[in-house]
């Protein structure tokens, strides 16, 4: 039997008239990595916002880890092993990149109020502890150096890189990438692509991807879910999506097949 | 390069404990240099009184605490006064006559025996007032903190309107007098050092010393400091970042594991609470409660020494906060005569508020970031943000399909 790390199923979000996610099931196997492609406005990013409790479903389950999510906040989700970037890049610009992995960490660490105004060895304890492993995680992510910069500062790619060590700092079993590649040149997109790899591999991750880039969703995923109008059309490993006539159709148009 | 900034950061802390000790050292001569200040030619005008010190140092400490909601966690709270007022009918319910049904006495300092009322030491008073207080700011922020921006800063207005209004009224709660009505609640009993003060040479009673003015602002500049320090140990820690965070993006705070709720409702009541013990300190300096004290220009007054000082700054809070609650104690009538002595009709104290009103607009036009801008914003203002980010045409097309931003 496989070992699902995400069941998702009938997930359905309705925006007045308009359905952005349509009885969706979905699954991810433990430790894969998975694309979600589809043509722009086919609802990936609405069913990660699901996923991640930012939009609350209009029905429909969605059970992470064994644990059903629908209807928990946001904290609480990612308290749980889920960890995303934004396809807009969403870092919090005016803190340094080191404070903003910090942040990725406030569900891990336990300092409180009275703690934190009298310093107490515990709390210093902790957060030179964070510290140390914020400043790995940000050599990890390939952001050896300018970690005292504001976020906002940094040069874009460099931000795309943040973006996933912060997630990281949350400790996720899970990790949502939001377009991670979107405006990198093909040389960045390769090592990205090798550290996705990498990622899942070292720290025993789950990988879900949106992705444009074919070269991407060809290169990294294992297994494919195409999205249309809300609807899932299609899914299965790269070789076979590409062969598959309605993708094919839902990308370039009626006609371009054969 | 990450060691240079270290090392600038830990010089800029040194600098901080020099200017906390020299500024220490000036509180301390104040009341005694005060008197010779005044007599220097042309600027003597101007130096400020003991007692309006007082009422400055004071005023800067809700900054500082207001300073924390709005600065640190970008919520923006038109109804501070609020906070001052329940400080200071705390401190009218727990150290005045106003309950004469009972007669306690718990260490109160300067009150003969067998006095009405209940009478519980000030200094026990203060963190009371305070814990009292946040315990309001829980109770207003569960509420109000799910809205967002402009609609936040509406129903705080709101609140900020409410509790003196419940205070005018609660004069007859089904019977009991709550508050005294729009008499106020008055006198309430001074801070001093009681029995065992005096028995070591110092005042019983602040309010019966001769130098009744001097120990008040002794006290309120330990109590400012006290909020000083907490503001920036609090800023620095984990519940400082995920603030800063929810100020910056609260959707990507969210989703990095900072529950938005409770992190804004600490704001909110940590913040009540530095109100509430400085609402409490200044009643008992003025010695009453009133609730003509707690109009809605008090919140924007707050609000405005932390724009003008610098929001999220605060040495800049400090600075602000000084500066306005001088002209406002006393700057503007000093400037006023100085002008009248010259023969100009001329009183500036009639136009305080389109005084205020033109600072401010002043300071947006040329120094948006306030007088000592935060770290943060100085950064940005030098530099400039990325914000516009090229890829942003790839976003996806549909309104539904965006990146969580539901608001």
């Amino acid at each position: 039997m496989t070992d699902h790390l995400v069941e998702v199923t009938q997930l359905r979000k309705e925006f007045g008239g308009l359905v952005a996610t349509n009885d969706i099931d979905f699954t991810v196997e433990r430790g894969s990595i998975v694309s979600l492609i589809g043509p722009n406005g086919a609802g990936k990013t609405t069913f990660f916002n699901q996923l991640t409790g930012v939009y609350q479903p209009t029905s429909g389950s969605i059970l992470f880890d064994g644990v059903e999510v629908v209807g928990m906040p946001p904290h609480a989700i990612t308290a749980l092993g889920i960890g995303r970037t934004f396809q807009n890049i969403r870092l919090f610009a005016q803190m340094t990149a080191l404070e903003n992995v910090l942040v990725g960490m406030h569900s891990c660490l336990h300092g409180g109020i009275l703690g934190s105004i009298f310093r107490t060895p515990k709390v210093r304890r902790e957060e030179a502890a964070a510290r140390e492993k914020a400043r790995e995680l940000l050599v990890y992510s390939g952001l050896p150096k300018r970690h005292e910069e504001q976020a906002g500062s940094l040069p874009y790619g460099d931000q795309r890189r943040l973006e996933v060590a912060r997630a990281l700092a949350t400790d996720p079993k899970l990790l949502l990438l939001d377009e991670p590649t979107a405006g990198m040149n093909p040389q960045e997109t390769a090592t990205f692509i090798a550290f996705v790899r990498r990622v899942r591999d070292e720290k025993q991750l789950t990988v879900l991807l949106i992705e444009h880039d074919m070269k991407v969703v060809m290169g990294v995923s294992e297994r494919c879910t195409v999205l249309e109008y809300g609807e899932k059309i299609a899914e299965g490993t790269p070789a076979v999506i590409q062969s598959n006539e309605r993708v094919i159709e839902a990308y370039l148009g009626k006609g371009a097949v054969g | 390069m990450t060691g240079l900034r270290h090392r600038a950061w830990s010089a800029a802390g040194n600098r901080n404990t020099v200017a906390v000790v020299v500024l220490l050292v000036l509180a301390l001569i104040y009341p005694t240099i005060v008197g010779s200040l005044q007599l220097v030619p042309v600027i003597g005008d101007f130096v400020p009184k003991t007692d309006s010190m007082v009422v400055m140092v004071v005023f800067t400490t809700m900054a500082i605490g207001l300073n924390m909601v709005v600065g640190y966690a970008g919520l923006l709270d038109l109804g501070y006064v609020a906070f001052y007022a329940v400080g200071a009918y705390t401190a009218g319910w727990f150290a005045s006559q106003q309950f004469s049904q009972v007669s306690i006495d718990f260490g109160a300092a300067g009150i003969p025996d067998g006095l009405p009322g209940i009478h519980i030491s000030m200094w026990l008073v203060l963190p009371v007032a305070g814990a009292l207080t946040m315990l309001a700011g829980t109770a207003i922020g569960i509420p109000t903190l799910r809205l967002r921006g402009d609609y936040l800063a509406i129903v705080t207005l709101g609140f900020g309107e409410i509790v003196p209004q419940v205070v005018r009224n609660a004069d007859n709660v089904y019977g009991f007098d709550l508050t005294h009505g729009t008499f106020g609640i008055t006198p309430i009993d001074s801070l001093g050092f009681g029995a065992v003060g005096a028995a070591l040479g110092l005042p019983e009673s602040f309010r019966q010393s001769s130098d009744r003015a001097q120990w008040y602002f002794w006290f309120a500049v330990v109590i400012l400091l006290i909020t000083v320090f907490c503001s920036v140990r609090l800023r620095d820690s984990r519940l400082g970042r995920a603030w800063i965070a929810i100020r910056e993006d609260e959707t990507a705070a969210a989703a990095m594991g900072v529950p938005l709720m409770r992190t804004k409702t600490w704001a909110y009541a940590i913040g009540a609470f530095f109100g509430g013990v400085a609402g409490a300190f200044y009643a008992s300096f003025k010695g009453g409660a009133f609730p003509a004290d707690f109009y809605f220009n008090i919140s924007v007054f707050l609000l405005c020494m932390v724009i003008l000082g610098g929001v999220g700054s605060v040495w800049g809070v400090i600075l602000g906060g000084m500066l306005l609650s001088y002209l406002n104690v006393e700057g503007l009538a000093n400037i006023g005569s100085t002008i009248q002595a010259t023969g100009l009709a001329f009183d500036p104290t009639k136009y305080q508020f389109g005084i205020y009103g033109s600072i401010i607009v002043l300071m947006m036009l040329f120094r948006p970031a306030g007088l000592i801008p935060e770290r943060r914003h100085r950064v940005e203002m030098e530099e400039g943000v990325h914000d516009t980010p090229f890829y942003d045409v790839q976003r996806e097309g549909t309104l539904t399909d965006r990146d969580g931003s539901d608001d």
